[in-house]
């Protein structure tokens, strides 16, 4: 019992220690440049399955960036620079983060303007439940009421009497 | 709240699934006929010159190979196709290869990631529609490219600036709708 849930337990936590690199021929010797450059990966979209970075992909294109990615960072390329060399080639779709520019600005301005539409629409209700308390009475609301008081305090001094 | 905004109010939610419905069919539709790819990816390298590269010709096929510098000062517009013997969509899109072929319209071939003895009898099966064939077995210059599967297909213009990138197999409707306008253009 305990060792199957010892299994169950290192099964879930796999998938999260699991790197899509996995021939170790292909890491770099310098751990802080390898995790430079997975760090790296992540951020680049696999073309093919276009949904996943190239360091969660098993593509073989996306293994060819995967090394792309190494031989830049051994070659003396700062993190700008490789995603750059990658952005040339393969154009704004390949940032997994797209850049804000005039074809992206929609993207970029969705959650602002919903949040605002939200705002606004908050605040037009809002006014709409304090609005009607706000207004005076009319003078004709006025006497009306005056009138009213007085018939109470009539039957009430009657009652009283 | 006054009649007027409590109809507004009331029709908002249809006029957005109206506006929805619209829309799906419409890229839907457009998807059947070929004319929106959602997959399709526009090149980095419009309006540009290729890459620099040299590639080797596919041995004993008695074609040349080519690199960046044969792309330049050629008298008319040309075609760069990727493809590989294992690609079963570039079966599709070879007909209409060598149509433009018989056609005199110049299509250099790049053999990408493929043993050359495949290559060769792919063409040696089916005809050559290549005028220069050179093979990219490791897949770096379509790197270069910005290709990210095969097939897919160049136009260069007679300065020998990229000005079409498809990505996947000319069917005839992309060959008569697209390429033969923009070679018409470019010629």
């Amino acid at each position: 019992m305990t060792h199957a849930l010892v299994l169950a337990l290192a099964l879930l936590v796999t998938p999260l220690t699991a790197f899509a690199v996995s021939s170790p021929a292909d890491m770099l010797p310098d751990a802080a440049q390898e995790s430079r450059a997975r760090a790296l990966g992540k951020e680049l979209r696999c073309m093919v399955c276009q949904n996943q970075s190239i360091e969660d992909s098993e593509v073989g294109l996306a293994r060819d960036l995967r090394l792309i990615v190494r031989e830049r960072i051994t070659a003396g390329d700062n993190d700008a620079q490789v995603k750059e060399f990658l952005h040339a080639r393969y154009g704004d779709f390949v940032l997994l983060r797209p850049p804000f520019a005039w074809s992206t600005a929609i993207l970029w301005a969705t959650p602002v303007v919903a949040l605002l539409a939200g705002l606004g629409l908050i605040l037009a209700a809002r006014r709409r439940m304090v609005a009607p308390a706000a207004t005076p009475l009319s003078e004709e609301e006025r006497r009306r009421l005056a009138e009213l008081e007085t018939q109470v305090l009539d039957t009430k001094d009657g009652t009283r009497a | 709240m006054t009649p007027l905004s409590r109809r507004i109010l009331l029709t908002a939610p249809f006029a957005v699934a109206a506006a929805g419905g619209v829309g799906f069919y419409t890229a839907l539709h457009r998807q059947q006929t070929g004319q929106y790819n959602p997959r399709g990816v526009p090149s980095a390298l419009i309006g540009r010159p290729p890459p620099d590269f040299t590639l080797p010709a596919l041995e004993n096929s008695g074609l040349e190979g080519f690199g960046a510098a044969d792309l330049r000062g050629l008298p008319g517009a040309i075609i760069i196709n990727f493809w590989a013997s294992w690609c079963v969509p570039c079966i599709i899109e070879h007909p209409q290869l060598m149509r433009l072929q018989r056609e005199g319209i110049p299509v250099f071939g790049i053999a990408y990631k493929d043993k050359p003895e495949d290559s060769l009898r792919f063409i040696r099966e089916r005809g050559n529609p290549f005028r220069r064939l050179a093979k990219d077995e490791p897949g770096r210059v379509a790197i270069d490219w910005g290709v990210y599967g095969v097939p897919e297909t160049y136009l260069l213009d007679r300065q020998g600036l990229i000005r079409w990138r498809f990505a996947g197999p000319i069917t005839p409707d992309v060959l008569s709708e697209d390429l033969r306008p923009l070679l018409a253009r470019h010629a």
